[in-house]
């Protein structure tokens, strides 16, 4: 017999321990996506309990059900539309209060529920009791202790989604009764909407039946969301044809509880919520002097103090970022050479032609261009999944916020724009720390303009060969600077142009401190990379073979014959011709053919940028590029600066190029991923190589007139 | 002068009267618990002075000072 099939969905408060009780129940077996056309994740997992097939899905954390933020919207249409049978409301036991608003709205979408009182154990140690039976027998649905971090409760918690399934709990008609004068107008609409046979109904989607047919909204429920002049509602309400009526009765609903209360009628729902449950509260819980945050506010004495507090977040910054890439360089290192070595091997295994070409070039190459990434991935989400376990990120957001805020950014942008500085493809995925999805694909956007470790490089190749030592250093920093300065500009200007509105406020829970559970941290750690090889992964090695094929195709000229030399084959091969093709665009810039051909293949990754101009201008011996002895790099210098021919204006000009324009392929895709749209990626890549050539343009025309570096 | 949330001091505290704004801010400011009649203490300014920490019966809230202007104090 086949397994009966559950849907439950998870919902809760951010820092409610929401994510801990999600991978208690599903383990390893999850599954993480993107609702359709945000940036909002879904994850998604199951498992079986009593002959039940168990499918939960984690809705996105939040504080109520308005349609002021995507992840509320999203929360509710998840409810609403997928309708789930049983809603699981995770609350903080030791904030009880607070986190029942959430479930006041919560049970208005009329979906059978389960109350889990999380982190029990924090509420008891605080002096709390609470009476659950009484509590359950209140909110007319059944309650559940738990301790997420010590895997308590799971077993309570299956049976409560069980015995609410099979309807052992016959959930109350309503939970919160608003005040007289409000509840008046609410049956008022109803008899309206019910009186006129449906037609008024249509417009709330609220069907005629009783609100329980496919994917009709709740009738109760949109009637108060109607009265709370709900944004999206009233949107949906306007649009249908038939919504005259209820739009005219709703006004006046309005007007009358105006003339009556004579307050505002949001603020006086929401006191009605707030009054049911602190009478629920004082009936079935006990609770002694709530001190759940004195030990996080000694902590915050120090890590916010006024003196300290940016000293030591940068010090975590600097851990971090230590943590990442000193330790995961190595291990890039290790997986490069790896792959360079499997690449010889079968070099040597195979018989020159296409096949082997292809093999070794293409897809080991783009294998290993994937792979490669794995390790500071890994390493940058441990740390961040600690950090964010803990309740730090929040502080680190406290503390630059006043910074961030005025590039136009949030105080969560510092860390994936910190990580940039490694390596961009980490950093934009580091991105999801920031809830909004405006701040966050700003913060995308720019990210690519923090200077990484690829492009390194290139700027000390050139500036060896082009600068002398004592003017080195500041060359080197004014890249970096000017690419932070670029992103401070463009990060407004988006900001300003593309996502104008209003701007989210930073209305900001610090949660209290916790260590997480390290069975958390690394289910974080390897969603993340899985993630990452998944979905980046294949876009990545295909963006790889189709670079293959630009350089390798044609492999001979118009009549037949093979290519004399590499340079030649390289010069006629498709990136060559694109490079030919571009070259009065570049010119302008001191640019050559030749250099567009290397801009062309810094696509795959900046570094390339160098090695394939040695290559076009034949300056390249074998050691050369490998070897790191102050001589050979020199005699590589040398040789750049003879046939190159470049003045030191120009190597500075093909620098910043490097660091403005398009980003490599794989941040591209993770882009891409990131997003779920090719819009933005598009974007970046449209939008960088502008502005690269502006920049370039000014500096290189300006140089030229004041005849610097000529 | 109607004294807000940002003219308190660190260590100070105050009930909130009201709200003024009528959109995002405030929706999210109920939503976390913070209501009219509620008596919240000043903590501390970030670092650099903006955002600033205010806590309420086990909450700890973050927000801006022109959100924090928003908040009416009795």
């Amino acid at each position: 017999m086949k397994d009966k099939k559950i849907v439950i969905a998870l919902a809760g408060n951010p820092n409610s321990g929401k994510t801990t009780i999600f991978n208690n129940l599903t383990g390893a077996r999850q599954h993480v996506g993107n609702y359709p056309g945000v940036t909002v994740e879904k994850k998604e997992g199951w498992l079986k309990h009593e002959g039940y097939h168990i499918t939960v899905i984690d809705l996105p954390g939040t504080y109520g059900l308005s349609a002021y933020s995507p992840d509320e919207l999203i929360a509710r249409k998840v409810i609403i539309d997928e309708k789930p049978d049983v809603l699981v409301n995770i609350v903080d036991a030791s904030n009880l209060e607070r986190n029942l608003y959430l479930s006041t709205q919560l049970k208005e979408l009329e979906v059978p529920m389960v109350l889990v009182l999380n982190m029990a154990d924090i509420a008891e140690r605080n002096g709390m009791k609470v009476n659950y039976e009484l509590l359950s027998q209140l909110l007319g649905m059944p309650v559940v202790r738990a301790v997420g971090t010590k895997n308590e409760g799971t077993a309570d918690i299956l049976d409560a989604i069980v015995s609410s399934f099979t309807g052992k709990y016959k959930p109350l008609p309503r939970l919160v009764r608003y005040r007289p004068e409000v509840e008046e107008e609410i049956e008022h609409l109803q008899k309206i909407l019910y009186n006129s046979g449906g037609n008024s109904l249509m417009p709330i989607e609220a069907a005629a039946s009783g609100g329980n047919i496919g994917h009709s909204y709740p009738l109760r429920w949109s009637i108060v969301k109607l009265l709370e002049n709900d944004h999206e509602l009233m949107k949906k309400t306007k649009a249908h044809p038939q919504s005259q009526v209820l739009l005219e009765q709703l006004e006046q609903s309005r007007k009358r509880i105006r003339s009556k209360l004579g307050d505002d009628l949001d603020m006086a729902l929401v006191e009605d919520r707030y009054a049911f449950i602190r009478g629920v509260c004082r009936e079935a819980c006990q609770s002694h002097s709530m001190d759940r945050v004195s030990i996080t506010e000694k902590i915050d004495n120090v890590l916010l103090n006024r003196v300290l507090g940016i000293p030591l977040f940068l010090g975590m910054m600097w851990l971090l970022f230590q943590l990442t890439f000193t330790l995961g360089e190595p291990l890039m290192d290790l997986i490069e050479v790896g792959f360079a070595n499997l690449g010889i091997w079968v070099n040597g295994q195979m018989t020159e032609g296409l096949l082997r070409s292809l093999l070794v070039d293409g897809i080991i190459g783009g294998v290993g261009g994937v792979i490669v990434f794995l390790p500071v991935i890994l390493l940058l989400f441990l740390g961040i999944a600690f950090l964010e376990g803990t309740g730090y990120m929040a502080r680190a957001a406290f503390v630059m916020d006043e910074i961030m805020h005025k590039a136009g950014l949030h105080g969560k942008s510092f860390v994936p724009m910190l990580i940039g500085f490694g390596c961009t493809v980490p950093a934009l995925m580091a991105s999801r720390t920031l809830e909004n999805p405006r701040d966050r694909l700003v913060t995308m956007l720019v990210t690519p303009l923090m200077s990484c470790g690829a492009r390194l490089p290139v700027y000390t190749l050139l500036i060896g060969a082009f600068f002398a030592p004592q003017v080195a250093g500041n060359i080197l920093f004014s890249l970096y600077l000017i690419g932070i300065i670029l992103a401070i500009v463009m990060a407004r200007v988006f900001r300003t142009w593309l996502l104008p509105g209003e701007a989210e406020p930073f209305v900001m829970e610090l949660p209290i401190y916790r260590l997480p559970t390290l069975k958390s941290v690394l289910i974080h750690m390897w969603e993340r990379a899985w993630l990452y090889l998944r979905k980046a992964g294949t876009i990545i090695l295909a963006l790889s073979i189709v670079m293959w094929a630009l350089f390798t195709f044609p492999m001979v000229d118009e009549n037949g014959n093979e290519f004399e030399s590499t340079i030649v084959q390289v010069e006629n091969s498709y990136a060559g011709r694109m490079g030919k093709v571009i070259e009065p665009v570049l010119s302008p810039l001191g640019f050559d053919w030749k250099t567009g051909v290397a801009l062309v293949a810094g696509l795959g990754a900046k570094e390339i940028v160098v090695s394939t101009m040695g290559t076009l201008y034949s300056i390249e011996d074998d050691e050369a590029l490998a070897a790191e002895e102050e001589p050979v790099v020199k005699s590589f210098a040398q040789r750049a600066r003879e046939q190159s021919g470049y003045t030191p204006l120009v190597a500075y000009v093909l620098m910043l190029f490097t660091l403005i324009y398009i980003p490599c392929l794989p941040v591209i895709a993770v882009m891409r991923r990131e997003t779920n749209t090719w819009k933005w990626p598009l974007f970046t890549m449209g939008y960088t190589i502008t502005l690269a050539w502006v920049v370039c343009f000014v500096v290189y025309q300006g140089g030229m007139l004041l005849g610097i570096g000529v | 002068m109607t004294r807000t949330l940002k003219d308190l001091v660190p260590g100070e505290k105050a009930r909130i009267k009201a709200i003024t704004d009528s959109g995002i801010i405030r929706r999210r400011i109920v939503e976390m618990g913070l209501v009219p009649g509620m008596e919240l203490t000043m903590e501390r300014y970030a670092p650099l002075g903006d955002p600033i920490e205010v806590s309420s019966q086990g909450l700890l809230l973050s927000l801006r000072k022109e959100e924090a202007d928003t908040i009416i104090l009795e």
